[in-house]
Formats: C-alpha cells, structure tokens, sequence
C-alpha cells in the first residue's frame, strides 16, 4: 500500500536520509525504533510531504506522491499525522478542532462533521470534553483529541510522530491503548515510538533506524529477540 | 478676577469646541486604524510571502513609511502632490484636509500594523501550520482558519499601542489645517491667547482619549483570551 524507494533526504550539508526502500501492506502496524537523530521523524514526516524527500520515490495506493504534478493537499488527506506536541488548534473547541478539517477540506455538512467527532470523541473516551478548550486538557486527553481529528478525515494510513514521548508517564497508557484499538480495528500505522512495549505487543513489524538507513527489521521477536547487527543489540540493551 | 477663575472660564469656553474637535479626532484615528489595519494584514503577509513580486514592494513601502517623520508625509501628501498635479497638467487639485488626513495616517499605521501582524504570525509555532497542513487544508485555508485567529489574538496589545500612538500623532494634522483636537484649541488661543489652559484642556482630553482606547483592548484582551489560556 505504501511504497518507498531509494528515498534520500538533504537538509543543507546534513543528509539525513541515506536510500530508505520499504514497502508496507494494507492493515500493517510498522514500528519504527532508533536512537535520535537517526531519522526516524524524518522519514515519517517525508511520508506525508511535510518534508520534500531529495530524491526517491514513495507511493501510496500505486500513486506516486512523490510526482510534482501531484496535488499535495489531495494526498495529505488521506494520511493522518500524529504529531508528538499535539498540535491541537487552541482557539477551537474540542469537538471543533475534530470536525474543522472534514468540513473544510472534506466538504461535507457541519452536522454529519459534527457528528462524525461526536462519535470519535466517544470512541477516545473525551465526549465529556467535547466543548471545552485544548488548554484545558491533560497532555494524554490532548493527543487522543490528536488521534481523534486525525482520523475524522478517514485517511487511509495514520502516522504517529513519537506520540507519547511528551506525556507524563502515567498518561501514556490511554494513548497507546486508543492506537492498539486502531491497530485492531485494521488501520494501516506507522509508528516512530520509544515505546518498546507497545512495539513489540502492537508491531507486525520493526524497522530499527540508525544514521539514515533502516539498519535491520522484522517481526518484534525478530528484532528484539534475536537481532542479528551489532548496532540494533547496542541499541535495544540501552533501552531495554 | 483672580487667575484661576479666568482660566476655569476658558476651559468652560473652550470644552465644546475641544469636544467638537475631538470627534474629528476619533473620527479619522478609527478610519485610519480600520484602513490601517486592512493595508498592514496585507503588507505583513506579503512580507512574509515567498513570491519576490509581493515580498519586495511591501519592504519597499514598510521601510519608507517607517523611516521618515509623518509630518513629513503629511506635508507631502496634502502640499506635495497637488503641487506635482498642477505642474504637470496646469490645473490645480484641492483634496479635503479630513480625507487627505485619514488616507494618511491609513498608509502611516498601515506600515506599523505590517509590522505587528507579521511579528504575530511568526510568533505562531510552526507546528500549527504542520497540523493544519496535515489534515490536507492549503496554505491559503491554514493561515484564515488556523494561524491568522491566534496571530489576532496575540497581537491586539501592540495594535492597542498603535491605536494610541496613531491617535496622539493625528494631532500633526493641525499644520494642513485639519480641525481636529489640536487644532480648536489652537483656533481658541488665537483668538484670546488663552495659552496655558486651553493647551492643558487639549492635554487632558488626550489623556481622556488614550485612557478610554486602553481599557477598550484590555476588555477586548480579556473577552478574546478564553481559550488560549494554559
């Protein structure tokens, strides 16, 4: 469903991606793990063209995205983007924040946006909060409202950027289990995660990324079991 | 007649013109904010445009307005263009001291509130713009729906300080005979060199002016606040 060939990406002098090839089936859940800076976020964020790759190609449905010919804002609708720091809209409500883009970008009447939210608000757990402000959340209900305005577009594929590496430990738990719900309900994910935990219950796949390539992957017992590169054990026992 | 009374006795003269005079007053300020306004919404982001076509005539007009006097502007508005019009046609151009005034100060706030809105928007964290675009808005829907909200917000405590600087420098329109605050007072002394307490009136409604368009944006600061809270 998602094609990536040969991607690189320059920032200036940094290359930070270095010929990233992998491709992802309807209904899989990849896991990407790796220290910082190794371009996880990068290649996430490529993806969904919020970053231009320099050169390579990624397809989404056999349509290259990565043609300049193509209309961005078309492809971006139909795959979520979970950003790490929420990025929920401060001046709209919850509810609104859920149901702005599917009105907006998506056309469809306020009241089935409306409902719409409404529904994945319940799904969340966060109806009781359907009218209040983000300032009044918790990092944990924030980043469900995230999940929830992401979904509301019903992309095809939901990107998660670290999504809980900014919560207080405790508020961890109701995220990762809203993307487990997700994962079950057999919604295409990629997830750049700290979360070993989650990687290896969750994943159907692990890719560990270091220094611009994907070093090694598999399944979680593949990669966290029994690894074979040197830099995925030096890795994984710092963490694990 | 002591000093005192004979100076209560012009106040009292003078108040209805000063009140006459402050209307003029308000009168071009509101104008020239709400033009202001429009112009600095568009310069600003046209400053912050990609596209050199939009970016460079708006730097070109901020920098201008910004780095010389607005008596200087308003001398070359109101003598200065209708000399150039009846030098090149021969015929003469009379423009309506209120109006060249308003479209004055327009064009001077227009380059200041450029200035705010655009400060506004940069102070917006990248990541709203990330978020907006991710859910497949254009730039166009992002910056109306998503950025230009929160940057209003943001930047109504400058744009209350231009409202009040703006409000002060219209006084300089009494120089190309506008009757504005300033200038009925000025219209006053000059028919009874009453000096001392016809300027100090002047002071005053000033003062009264300022005061009142202060607690109007803290007002409108704490209605438009609510959400934005954290």
């Amino acid at each position: 469903m998602i094609e990536v060939k040969d991607l690189y990406k320059r920032f200036e002098d940094l290359e930070v991606l270095k010929g990233i090839s992998v491709d992802i089936k309807e209904k899989e859940v990849v896991c990407v793990i790796g220290p910082s800076g190794s371009g996880k976020s990068t290649f996430l964020r490529c993806i969904n063209l919020l970053e231009i790759p320099s050169s390579g190609e990624i397809f989404i449905d056999g349509e290259r995205i990565t043609d300049k010919k193509i209309n961005i804002n078309k492809m971006r609708e139909e795959a979520g983007m979970v950003f790490q720091h929420f990025n929920l809209f401060p001046h709209k409500t919850t509810l609104e924040n859920v149901a702005l883009a599917p009105i907006k970008v998506r056309k469809i009447s306020k009241a089935e946006a409306e409902k719409r939210a409404h529904d994945l608000l319940e799904k969340v757990g966060l109806l009781d909060k359907a009218n209040v402000y983000p300032s009044s959340l918790s990092g944990g209900q924030k980043q469900r409202v995230a999940i929830a305005r992401a979904l509301a577009m019903r992309p095809k594929v939901m990107l998660f950027d670290e999504p809980t590496s900014a919560l207080d430990p405790e508020m961890v738990g109701d995220v990762l289990g809203v993307m487990k719900d997700l994962a079950k309900a057999g919604m295409t994910m990629i997830v750049v995660t700290h979360e070993m935990g989650f990687a290896r219950e969750v994943a159907d796949r692990v890719l560990f990324m270091d220094d611009g390539i994907i070093v090694e992957q598999g399944t979680p017992e593949d990669i966290f079991s029994n690894a074979r590169n040197e830099r995925t054990k030096s890795f994984l026992s710092k963490v694990l | 007649m002591s000093l005192l009374s004979t100076y209560i006795e012009h106040i009292i003269n003078v108040l209805p013109d000063l009140v006459t005079g402050s209307m003029i007053t308000i009168e071009i300020t509101s104008f020239a904010l709400f033009f202001g306004m429009i112009l600095g919404t568009i310069s600003g982001l046209g400053k912050l445009s990609r596209t050199r076509i939009f970016r460079y005539p708006c730097i070109v007009y901020i920098d201008f307005i910004r780095g010389t006097p607005l008596l200087v502007q308003i001398l070359l508005f109101y003598y200065g263009i209708p000399g150039l019009y009846s030098n090149a046609t021969g015929n003469s151009l009379n423009i309506d001291p209120i109006l060249a005034g308003i479209i004055v100060c327009s064009i001077n706030s227009g380059a200041y509130i450029a200035e705010i809105v655009r400060a506004g928007i940069q102070s917006i964290d990248r990541g709203q713009m990330e978020a907006a675009r991710s859910l497949g808005m254009t730039e166009k829907m992002a910056m109306r729906e998503i950025i230009l909200p929160q940057a209003f917000r943001r930047i109504i405590p400058p744009l209350g300080n231009e409202f009040i600087a703006l409000l002060k420098d219209s006084s300089l329109l009494a120089v190309i005979g506008v009757h504005e605050l300033l200038k009925t007072g000025q219209l006053y002394i000059s028919r009874t060199f009453a000096a001392f307490p016809v300027y100090i009136a002047v002071a005053i409604m000033y003062l009264i002016l300022t005061i009142l368009i202060s607690r109007l944006v803290a007002y409108s600061e704490r209605r438009l606040g609510v959400s934005d809270r954290s």
